[in-house]
């Protein structure tokens, strides 16, 4: 186990820069997911951690000791693949082994620690079957299982869910949780599924374009979003940003409604943020919205209402309460809570500090 | 592209040293050698050799035998791929039709594979020798005066049905894998729209098997370029007169019997840009085929 | 059994196709038959047509003259010797392909260095060049380096083609990179990730290829026409061709037709009885 140290890491393929520097300390034992849309860069990011993939400049130090030039078998690492990349010719025992006995560890030890891991994850009758008799959940467990026996300093995941069905991601996203809890084993997780991320996560990596875009915990990524696209990609659904001009104690939105807010700039142009679920029904006033819905989804627990503000095309999502009888075509006034408005800069998207917030 | 790969920089070499060897020690140097042979002219006792440039191509190809083995090759690679291919196709669909036997069938259908071109030429030679073959003797008891070594439309018809039954084999394994790949609801959608079945072979079937059909008519017209030198070497040795010389049997003939190295040379040559078109014809076709995937 | 093909047809149809396939097959087979039916009579017999269509009693003798010294009196050299040097021609082009082929299409797929491309087209283009068309001055390469008479001289420049190493460039294509990646992870080598990963997955593929070369080996006619002017060096097939060439009133036809079954059973075998693969191969590597 150990501290994972990533400082300046470049990568660029030709003379062109994917990975535009990227920083971080990660004590040991502790969970870091990179997530993302899909060309990012995390997968190049965790590739590069792992030895699969140059790293141009920066350094990388694992457990203290700088790795930039060490082979991926040099690193003390183990690594999970989105398609698990199982030996389709070995049974899950030797699946599990190969790489115990490509270090020539004794033999009662490589079979102790794969009964040990087969234990955990439940793959004790599976043990002598190919992978291709095995149903996908209990692939990812073997793949699970081959990283486990290795016993790295760290663990290295890539999608490692995303060939699952919703229901077995779940399960497994929970077991890999526990898995943590029980080996404390220092861990990086890339994927692009939010929820996969917050859940997961002690620390989140957001990234985008090869940058990072915001490194925190999945709380203050939620509630603190550093720039416009972590603000958009972390929250479902994602939060509406509106362009808006500002004046003394409040804001002029699309369609010319004038709205009082506290906590905005005396003047200019800002962009707005609003999560849905901060929006909630009042009666009209100087501080509401109105909205014209144009559709009304029911879920149950909640509702998602899909709107414009009144008299123009700025739509606008918000989430209603389970019981709402808001139908299309009505308008409703709805009143942002001043306390959870989010403020980013029209030139760069970075966050704004406002005068009120918290 | 793969994207990862071993970081070893000698080690390939070492993999790659034994081909590489060996396709420049008998692939090039010899190949080099034929395009400079190609334009020098020994004298008649191989003293002295000069530099012709294109005289020999142009001796070549003014030269009637050449022109003769050229027309033979032409008639013989067209007889050979179209007999091949026709018998070949007729039984794969034959043998989709039926249900019990198949395996009973692909099993004996693939011997003449194995069977080299000089043995078959042989076989075809025993069964139709004109003193002691069982085949030829009801021909000559229904009063044919058949005589492979002596009449050439004879030697020719006896050339290519061993040719043609040998590359049967081939052929049958590609149109029944052909057939096979077909998308069985294409075929079951003609039914539907009433279709007969030989209506919906020739606008369904036969349509979709074109890329197997190029594909193999260029492996049979390569098959009947080169792979039949043993035939008929074994058969007729060119004859009679010179009714069954193809191109590569005269390059033979020319370098190893009559010991013209400059004329050989120039029809190896020849041959190459033969072979190099074939080669980019049957890649065009092999892109054409990715489309279709 | 699987599904029944969309072809499949009924009734008198049925019969009809059956009768169409065995009347192929009687025509595809019969000349292997006639030839091993000839192998079992008397010259007396084979040459007073017609055959007749049963083995004769023949079978035992003529088959123990021919190894016994038979063939040695016309072909000059013993039938044993024939077909040892036969196999080891046929084995040495299909081992010796696929070893140095595997070798260059592993370098090719799994590592980057300067001119690999170089190197890729250096091989491939001999695919487009068989060895007739440059018989001459291979000749003359063979006559400078010794190799006449010489098993290196039979196998060697028939070992040249690019077809068994885009084969396997093909098939190592599709391995997935992750493949690759997890055994790095896992800390194989090349070594090992051939031996332990790339290797098994191969045998199928090794398989076909085997069956390919191997009878391409042992249908070799010009070549070892050329190379081989000692009788002691000839393959079978070459012997053959020259019994049947000197052929006059005394030449022992039963043990010629013996000669035959021989040449052409051994390859007839290793396409039957390893049909799956070579199927397989054939069909599915070639195109």
């Amino acid at each position: 186990m150990a501290a994972i140290t990533l400082k300046d890491i470049r990568k660029s393929y030709a003379g062109n820069e994917v990975i535009h520097g990227i920083s971080i300390d990660i004590p040991d034992g502790e969970f870091v997911v990179i997530v993302g849309p899909s060309g990012c860069g995390k997968s190049t990011l965790l590739r590069m951690v792992a030895g699969l993939e140059e790293i141009t400049s920066g350094t990388l130090e694992i457990g203290g000791r700088v790795v930039n030039d060490l082979e991926p078998r040099q690193r003390d690492i183990a690594m999970v693949f989105q398609n698990y990349a199982l030996y389709p010719h070995m049974s899950v025992r030797e699946n599990m082994a190969y790489g115990l006995k490509i270090s020539k560890l004794p033999k009662p030890e490589i079979e102790a620690r794969v009964a040990r891991a087969a234990d955990m994850l439940e793959l004790q009758p599976y043990l002598d079957r190919k992978p291709r008799a095995l149903s996908g959940g209990q692939r990812q467990r073997v793949a699970m299982g081959r990283a486990l026996v290795r016993d790295p300093a760290a663990l290295l995941l890539d999608e490692p869910l995303s060939n699952l069905d919703a229901k077995l991601r779940v399960q497994m996203r929970l077991e890999i949780k526990d898995m943590h809890l029980r080996t404390g084993q220092t861990t990086l997780y890339v994927t692009h599924d939010q929820v996969e991320a917050m859940t997961l996560a002690d620390r989140l990596i957001v990234m985008n374009k090869g940058i990072a875009e915001q490194i925190a915990t999945p709380l203050e990524v939620y509630e603190r979003p550093a720039s416009e696209f972590v603000a958009g990609f972390i929250g479902s659904p994602a939060m509406n940003i509106l362009t808006v001009e500002c004046r003394d104690g409040g804001a002029l939105l699309p369609g010319g409604h004038p709205l009082a807010l506290a906590g905005l700039p005396a003047a200019g142009q800002v962009r707005l943020g609003l999560r849905p679920e901060d929006l909630h029904p009042a009666q009209p006033g100087a501080d509401t919205i109105p909205v014209e819905l144009r559709s009304v989804e029911h879920l149950g627990a909640d509702a998602f209402g899909y709107g414009t503000i009144a008299g123009s095309e700025m739509p606008l999502v918000l989430r209603l309460p389970g019981s709402t009888r808001a139908q299309r075509g009505e308008r409703i006034d709805l009143r942002p809570d001043p306390a959870q408005i989010h403020l980013f800069d029209p030139a760069d998207g970075r966050r704004m500090t406002a005068r009120t917030q918290k | 592209m793969r994207r990862t790969v071993f970081p070893h920089k000698l080690l390939p070499w070492l993999l790659l040293a034994p081909q590489l060897a060996i396709t420049l020690i008998f692939f090039y140097w010899p190949a080099a050698q034929a395009f400079r042979q190609s334009m020098l002219r020994e004298d008649a006792f191989g003293l002295k050799t000069t530099f012709v440039g294109l005289a020999n191509f142009r001796k070549v190809l003014a030269d009637p035998a050449y022109l003769n083995a050229l027309q033979v090759t032409v008639l013989f690679s067209a007889l050979v791929a179209f007999f091949a291919m026709g018998i070949a196709l007729f039984l794969a669909v034959q043998a989709e039709k039926v249900i019990r036997g198949k395996g009973f069938y692909r099993t004996l259908m693939i011997w003449p594979y194995a069977v080299a071109p000089a043995v078959a030429g042989m076989l075809w030679l025993f069964m139709f020798n004109p003193s002691f073959g069982t085949l030829a003797w009801p021909l000559r008891q229904m009063g044919v005066n058949w005589n492979p070594l002596l009449n050439s439309t004879h030697a020719m018809i006896l050339v290519v049905a061993a040719a043609v039954w040998k590359q049967i084999s081939y052929n049958f394994l590609f149109f029944v894998a052909g057939l096979q790949a077909i998308p069985r609801s294409l075929i079951e959608a003609a039914a539907i729209d009433g279709a007969s079945r030989r209506h919906a072979f020739w606008t369904i079937v036969f349509p979709l098997l074109t890329p197997t059909t190029f594909f193999l008519l260029v492996v049979n017209t390569v098959y009947a370029l080169f792979d039949t030198f043993g035939i008929i070497h074994a058969v007729t040795g060119g004859g009679p007169g010179k009714a069954t010389e193809t191109l590569v049997y005269k390059v033979y003939n020319d370098g190893f019997v009559n010991l013209i190295m400059g004329d050989s040379a120039a029809q190896s040559v020849i041959l190459m840009v033969i072979v190099i078109l074939l080669t980019a014809f049957q890649f065009r076709y092999i892109e054409r085929r990715v489309h279709y995937g | 059994m699987a599904e029944a093909s969309p072809f499949a047809a009924r009734g008198a149809g049925r019969l009809v196709a059956h009768f169409w396939m065995i009347l192929g097959v009687i025509v595809v087979a019969f000349p292997v038959y006639y030839v091993f039916i000839a192998s079992t009579h008397t010259t007396q017999t084979i040459l007073r047509p017609p055959l007749p269509l049963l083995p004769g009693p023949e079978a035992v003798r003529n088959y123990q003259d021919a190894f016994s010294g038979g063939i040695s009196k016309i072909g000059g050299v013993s039938l044993w010797r024939l077909l040892a040097n036969t196999t080891i021609v046929a084995m040495g082009i299909a081992l010796g392909k696929i070893a140095i082929s595997m070798a260059s299409a592993y370098a090719i797929v799994f590592f980057r260095f300067p001119l690999r491309m170089a190197c890729f087209w250096l091989i491939f283009i001999t695919l487009m060049l068989p060895v007739e068309v440059r018989i001459q001055p291979t000749y003359k390469v063979m006559v400078d380096l010794g190799l006449i008479d010489t098993y290196p001289g039979l196998i060697l420049p028939l070992i040249a083609s690019a077809t068994a190493t885009l084969l396997f460039r093909q098939f190592f294509m599709t391995i997935p990179d992750e493949l690759l990646e997890a055994a790095r992870v896992d800390g194989a080598g090349p070594w090992r990730f051939f031996k332990d990963i790339l290797w098994p997955l191969s045998l199928t593929n090794v398989a076909a290829i085997f069956v390919i070369q191997f009878i391409y080996g042992w249908t070799q006619y010009l070549w070892p026409l050329l190379v081989t002017n000692s009788n002691e060096m000839n393959t079978i097939v070459i012997a053959l061709k020259k019994m049947i060439s000197f052929a006059d009133a005394d030449t022992p036809w039963n043990l010629v037709m013996v000669t035959s079954v021989l040449a052409i059973l051994p390859p007839i075998l290793v396409v039957v009885l390893m049909q799956r693969w070579f199927v397989k191969g054939l069909v599915e590597t070639e195109k």
